[in-house]
């Protein structure tokens, strides 16, 4: 059948022509031409995405598997290993696809101006494309191990991007490359977890696939939707309709009656009924349940194919991971791993340890989160695209993708909220530390990273995404006014040290900022990334100034912006878990989550306003930021829309609960869109609402009382002087909070850790291992001493009572070569070539002797 | 079938004697025509044997294209050869590295200085005879031969046209592999003695009908009778020294780092791969026993071999010898692949020496690149040469990243096979897999090392600044190598199915063997 579904391919193909073409004719095509394919193919992708969401709207949201043409398979190893080329589109993945194209889209644009002049402009537009293709790999494949190809792949791209000014002089360049590598290897060992995980499903399992075609993601929504469709049809038409949904109704009153979360119930329930009606029979992997498994006919009877509610019609070995996740589960089968059995709780517990780390490494979560920071060595578009919006929520995605698998996994649950709430909180208070305007957005992004994958660790898989998408517009956004910032600092700079004489040899071209930046002789001493040379921009770069304001306030979840929304459903979310969450466990994580992250807005508000009066408030400090002007449009036009997006996203979700805005922009939209792929995609519904006014109210007067903080200690009189140089913190000087706050500066010595008990004992080790026992050990003393001399003393004791002349000559042929090779190369070559041709001889006549000697004792 | 009609895989075979003897009679000074020769007579083969995989039937686990003819019938020996889906890919591997190897020698500088071009494309050729020989043969004799006679061309191309310590690394090699092989021709010899022919396929068969029993009573009994266990090993240990399996690896960095560049892709290229496509042919079919008693202490060597050679890999200063020490990591997941005795493992095992082929052969290719521009191999003489040649160090960055076992390029199908297989495997399982994937970290570690150290960084060195761009022959050279590295990374299906049916074989044969299935073994021998 030809639907919209099947374009969606070219969500990787057309990015990987961009990337091509940028590649091969980049520098034919010229700057102009290279940035406008880029853009042109990101743009594509974004129509495409949009498409696909059209067609799943109009599809009844129902997830459909693509097999794109010409690759029909991937790795295939007889009939035990089959893992395909095979793309879903649902509404998880068109949700990733439709945010992360258009937040490209225009940080594509923004690059068009920012990147300008730099002598490998197209390679940049490549690499972008080339980010684009795999990122969408990523989230469209159907499988764990297509998306682990995205996974690296956007590696790669996040390594080569960080590592784009590789070759800057003064140390620049080696700096940038070591921030790429460490990337790689931080998100490599997240990797080893990846390939545990995937190599523990696959024999769990016996595939990687998601589902397979024709299952359904979410059964009770279908049932539930059928079931009302059903009784519709009962009333117009008057069909008699197979009794349905029994689990539901019974699950929601038990629900009621025990407070606990009807989904959950109802799956226990499930699972008791199952037990029961399984019992002394052969079929155990069918699930026999009264309530379900039967054909829902197509009510108006025009189709003869059955449209199927659920999947009991399916065969456990033909469903895809989750399905059969679930229905093992129920059976409370052992899995069978040849040297040893565990229960499928087990299993499913270590894979989703595996996986976290595989997330952990993604999404810079503790603890190994500390490539991020540095990654801001890349150019900032890349940091706003890859480090921001789209790559590392990868995790979280990952994680969300996996939600059948996590939500039975509990003491995994438990410790993903410990994981994002923590690195939520102290990646927060070690932005409150930093003077890098990058670097602060980066701990940012960490912890507002930590909040999506706490969300995920409560169990509110929605959550996690709303934020993802709402954090992917404010942050972007933030991201590229602080290039835009840093743009106009270095241009400030360049002219307030051309104004002096300081440095005659430039020319007033536009096209040098990037060299500009190290060709100053002074430069060292100046960073334009540095808040304590800005201050005063807010005249300056108006544009950047009322846009970054808005990125602020949604980051910091001020009312009505988008953040807000996003942040207070993660939180109301927790609450919830801890009040009805089904085990102890996760009651008592909830709560932790709900401090941690409450703690953890506090800050965000604090450090985000801190860098407002640093970067655009008070008087300017240097004489660069004096002459600090507006970006080109190029840049400022994303700003713009990115802005009005970090406004308005937020009401794709709008809680009913609030002052109406629901008639308006409808209710809970996106949790209802999500809903249709994931199972727990808000699994507290008959519980309480996305959003709890007293908790989001309570956020909301932290987040102001934290702005407001900020602003009595960073605003008015309390900025920091124009001597730069020894510009000292407030909080610095003040005996009280001078040592947590240089704890926050030192960025609590987590690399300084990592190297002393990671990096330093490998380097020695490697030393070790390769000098002194490889080498002069094993290499030298043994090979060369211990056997060549022991094998010589042997020889001569041999060749003693044996005296063969031609032993003589071979060992002579051997010295000869070995002493005068150089002068006598052709006299003693051939000198040698005749020894071997001897012992070969002599070898040969030896075998044939042994060979002779049975036959002929056969014989005789 | 008539065993004796000229079957295509004798001309693959002797194509490159008959380009040998054409050599022969050309003159010293006639340099380009011998080079061109060599490379024709290499690129006919290539061509060859790609005929042979379009006869190929996949289905088929035996031999196909056989020929056998008497050799010394009173010792049961006989010109014997035969492909099936265990060799037909090093077949072609081997094929297809040559010409490779060849071109990338015409501008060496080695060759000019050191002449003697005729004698050099001569030994190139009888090399790639005795290595095609090396994976056709189906004649334990036969077999030994070829396995020795690659020694003798790859000796005099270290020691004539290597670098300093040229002699010192070819006698070492030449000694060390001897010393295996003679430790191999006595377990041959006593095998083929045991059974009245050399013939393979016909000692499998004995093997499998229960009517040649090599008895087997433990790892390592004293039991007179018991012999399974030392055949096993004098076969293992030769085909570990060439792999090489830790810890005999002590000649690769010599080997490696002496050699000229193509003798340097030789190496990683193919005959590092006679080890291992040794053990997947003879070791376990001809000794299934003692090969499930010892895959775990095997596959416990490729483990330590991974992560051994990746950590020491790390602390290299010269470039040519941390890609030789990634071999050991590279090769020893192909042995662990093979020791987890499933077909996962085994298919996975042999696509990987494929890929290792290609990726290091690429990379010794890329490093004689720069050799030839610099005469340095020392990893400090570099830094930011991206920038100094983008086209090359794009290229160095793919291959880097395929060996490296990124997804979507060869290197990562081969390893992610391997270890899926391992997971899985009967006789090893999680731990095995656990530390081999340590080595996916690892290699990350030592090969971005090297990246980030000769091609990022400041283009800070004056001897760097001006090198030459590629030539084209360089480029032509690289070509090939790319659209393997794409076409195995992104389609290997066409690959795996060459080996499936040949690799099912082995191990239904050998899986008879598994502890689980000992009981059932026992019953079916009291039966007989």
């Amino acid at each position: 059948m030809q639907t919209y579904a099947q374009l969606v391919p070219l969500m990787i193909l057309i990015p990987s022509i961009g990337a091509f073409i940028n590649f091969f004719w980049g520098a034919r095509v010229g700057e102009k031409w290279s940035s406008r394919i880029g853009i042109f193919a990101s743009a594509l992708t974004f129509v495409v995405a949009f498409l696909l969401f059209s067609y799943l709207t109009n599809n009844h949201n129902e997830g459909v598997i693509v097999n794109p043409a010409f690759f029909d398979g991937w790795i295939r190893i007889g009939t035990s290993v089959e893992i395909p080329w095979q793309m879903r589109v649902d509404t998880l993945s068109v949700t990733m696809m439709m945010f992360v194209s258009f937040v490209a889209t225009f940080i594509h644009i923004y690059a068009s101006g920012y990147m300008h002049g730099d002598p490998r402009f197209t390679r940049f537009f490549a690499y972008l494309n080339m980010f684009l293709a795999f990122m969408f790999v990523l989230v469209s494949g159907n499988n764990y191990l297509m998306l682990f190809v995205g996974w690296e792949g956007v590696g790669v791209c996040s390594f080569l991007l960080i590592g784009f000014w590789f070759d800057k002089p003064n140390g620049v360049g080696w700096k940038n490359s070591n921030a790429a590598r460490k990337a790689m290897i931080a998100n490599r060992v997240g990797d080893f977890g990846m390939l545990m995980a995937i190599f523990l499903i696959f024999w769990t399992f016996g595939t990687l696939d998601y589902y397979r075609p024709g299952e359904i993601a979410n059964v009770e929504l279908a049932e539930e939707q059928a079931h009302e469709a059903a009784a519709e049809g009962e009333h117009a038409e008057g069909d008699v309709v197979v009794s349905e949904g029994e689990i539901n109704t019974e699950a929601v009153v038990e629900g009621e009656e025990h407070t606990e979360a009807a989904v959950v119930e109802g799956e226990e329930h499930a699972e008791a009924v199952a037990e029961e009606s399984t019992e002394g029979e052969e079929h155990s992997e069918v699930v026999v349940d009264e309530a379900a498994g039967h054909v829902e006919e197509d009510a108006h009877g025009e189709s003869a194919v059955p449209h199927y509610t659920n999947n009991e019609h399916i065969e456990t070995a033909q469903l895809g991971v989750f399905g059969q996740a679930e229905r093992m589960i129920e059976e409370g089968r052992e899995v069978d791993f040849g040297p040893f059995k565990l229960p499928i709780k087990t299993v499913i517990i270590l894979i989703t340890l595996f996986l976290l780390l595989g997330a952990t490494g993604k999404s810079a979560q503790i603890p190994l989160f500390v490539w991020l920071p540095d990654a801001m060595a890349g150019p900032t578009p890349v940091s706003a695209l890859i480090h921001a919006a789209t790559m590392v929520t990868a995790g979280v995605y990952m994680m969300v993708r996996s939600n059948v698998l996590f939500v039975n996994a509990p003491l995994t649950s438990f410790i993903v909220t410990m994981i994002g709430a923590t690195t939520a909180i102290i990646a927060g208070f070690i932005a409150m530390g930093q003077w890098d305007i990058k670097r602060v957005l980066a701990y940012s992004t960490i912890s507002q990273l930590g909040f999506m994958v706490a969300a995920v660790g409560v169990g509110a898989y929605g959550a996690a995404m709303f934020h993802m998408v709402t954090h992917a517009f404010f942050k972007a956004l933030l991201f590229l006014g602080s290039g835009s910032v840093i743009h106009g600092m270095e241009h400030g700079h360049h002219h307030a040290s051309h104004a002096h004489g300081h440095d005659d040899r430039h020319d007033d071209h536009h096209d040098d900022y990037h060299d500009d930046h190290d060709d100053h002789h002074h430069e060292a001493e100046f960073d334009p990334q540095d808040m304590r040379n800005m201050g005063g921009l807010r005249n300056k770069m108006p544009i950047t100034y009322w846009t970054y304001l808005f990125g602020t306030l949604a980051l910091a979840g001020i009312v009505p912006f988008a953040g807000f929304w996003s942040k207070d459903e993660i939180l109301a979310d927790s609450w919830l878990a801890g009040l009805y969450g089904t085990t102890g466990l996760q009651q008592f994580s909830g709560f932790i989550a709900l401090g941690l992250l409450i703690a953890a807005a506090g800050f965000t508000a604090f450090y985000m306003w801190r860098q407002m009066e640093l970067v655009f408030y008070g008087k300017p400090r240097t004489e660069a930021a004096e002459a600090v002007e507006e970006s080109v449009p190029a840049m400022t036009i994303p700003l713009v829309v990115l802005g009005f997006f970090s406004i308005f996203i937020g009401f794709i979700n709008t809680p009913s609960e609030f002052l109406g805005l629901s008639n308006i922009f409808g209710k809970g939209n996106m949790i209802h869109f999500l809903e249709y792929t994931l199972q727990n995609a808000h699994p507290y519904a008959p519980l309480g609402g996305i959003f709890n006014p007293i908790i989001g109210f309570a956020a909301l007067a932290l987040g102001l009382t934290s702005i407001f903080l900020a602003r009595s200690i960073y605003g008015h009189g309390h900025a920091l002087t124009p001597n730069t140089a020894q510009g000292r913190d407030p909080l610095a000087a003040n005996p009280d909070t001078g040592a947590i706050w240089s704890l926050a500066n030192a960025r609590m010595y987590w690399d300084e850790t990592y190297y002393r008990l990671f990096e330093g004992p490998f380097n020695r080790l490697s030393k070790f291992l390769a000098d002194t026992l490889d080498w002069d050990f094993w290499h030298d003393y043994v090979h060369n001493v211990v056997i060549a001399k022991g094998f010589n003393a042997i020889g001569r004791l041999l060749s003693q009572p044996v005296d063969l002349g031609l032993i003589d000559g071979a060992v002579n042929g051997v010295g000869r070569l070995v002493t005068g090779f150089s002068g006598r190369l052709r006299r003693v070559q051939t000198g040698y070539v005749r020894t071997y041709a001897i012992t070969l001889l002599l070898g040969v006549v030896f075998v044939i002797i042994v060979l002779l000697l049975p036959m002929l004792q056969r014989n005789g | 079938m008539d065993t004796s009609a000229l079957s295509l895989i004798t001309v693959v075979l002797f194509l490159p004697v008959v380009g040998l003897i054409v050599l022969l009679f050309m003159r010293e000074e006639q340099a380009e025509n011998i080079k061109w020769t060599a490379f024709g007579f290499s690129i006919a083969t290539f061509i060859a044997s790609l005929l042979l995989w379009i006869g190929f039937d996949n289905s088929e686990p035996g031999l196909q294209m056989v020929q056998r003819l008497d050799f010394l019938p009173t010792f049961g020996i006989s010109y014997y050869v035969g492909i099936d889906g265990l060799s037909l890919l090093l077949v072609i591997l081997t094929t297809f590295i040559m010409p490779l190897a060849i071109l990338s020698s015409f501008r060496a500088h080695v060759l000019h200085e050191r002449g003697r071009v005729k004698l050099y494309f001569m030994f190139m050729l009888l090399l790639e005879w005795a290595m095609i020989g090396v994976f056709v043969a189906q004649d334990l004799f036969i077999f030994y031969v070829f396995w020795e006679v690659t020694l003798v061309p790859m000796y005099f191309l270290i020691g004539i046209w290597g670098a300093e310590q040229r002699v010192y690394a070819a006698v070492k090699f030449f000694l060390y592999t001897m010393a295996g092989s003679i430790l191999m021709l006595l377990a041959i010899l006593y095998v083929g003695t045991a059974a009245g022919t050399f013939a393979v396929p016909e000692i499998i068969a004995g093997v499998n009908a229960g009517t040649l029993v090599f008895p087997f009573s433990g790892l390592l009994s004293l039991d007179p009778v018991s012999v399974q266990s030392f055949l096993f090993l004098g076969f293992l240990i030769a085909f570990a020294i060439k792999v090489p399996i830790w810890p005999l690896h002590s000649w690769l960095p010599d080997a490696h780092v002496q050699a000229p560049t193509a003798g340097s892709v030789i190496l990683a290229g193919v005959l590092l791969k006679m080890g291992t496509y040794g053990i997947v042919r003879f070791c376990l079919p001809l000794f299934p026993e003692a090969s499930v008693a010892w895959a775990p202490y095997v596959a416990l060597l490729a483990v330590i071999g991974i992560i051994y050679g990746a950590w020491v890999s790390y602390a290299q200063t010269d470039v040519k010898k941390l890609v030789a020490y990634s071999s050991v990591s590279h090769l020893g997941f192909v042995v662990l692949g093979i020791f987890a005795l499933n077909a996962a493992g085994i298919q996975g095992g042999i696509l990987q020496m494929v890929n290792h082929g290609i990726s290091t052969g690429g990379l010794f290719l890329l490093v004689g690149m720069l050799y030839e521009r610099r005469h340095t191999k020392a990893l400090d003489a570099f830094g930011g040469i991206w920038k100094a040649l983008p086209l090359y160090g794009a290229i160095s960055l793919i291959v880097t990243l395929s060996s490296m076992g990124l997804p979507g390029l060869n290197g990562f199908v081969g390893e992610f096979t391997i270890l899926l297989g391992s997971f899985g495997s009967e006789v090893l399982g999680f731990f095995f897999t656990l530390f081999a994937t340590l080595g996916v970290i690892l290699a990350a570690v030592y090969m971005l090392y090297m990246f980030q150290k000769v091609y990022m960084g400041e283009l800070d060195k004056e001897e760097n600044k001006n090198l030459e761009p590629l030539h084209w022959q360089e480029i032509a050279v690289m070509i090939p190598i790319l659209i393997a590295i794409f076409w195995i990374g992104l389609q290997p299906a066409p690959f795996f199915s060459t080996m499936d049916a040949s690799v099912n074989k082995v191990v239904r044969d050998v899986e008879v063997y598994f502890p689980e299935n000992a009981d059932t073994v026992a019953l079916s021998m009291g039966e007989k």
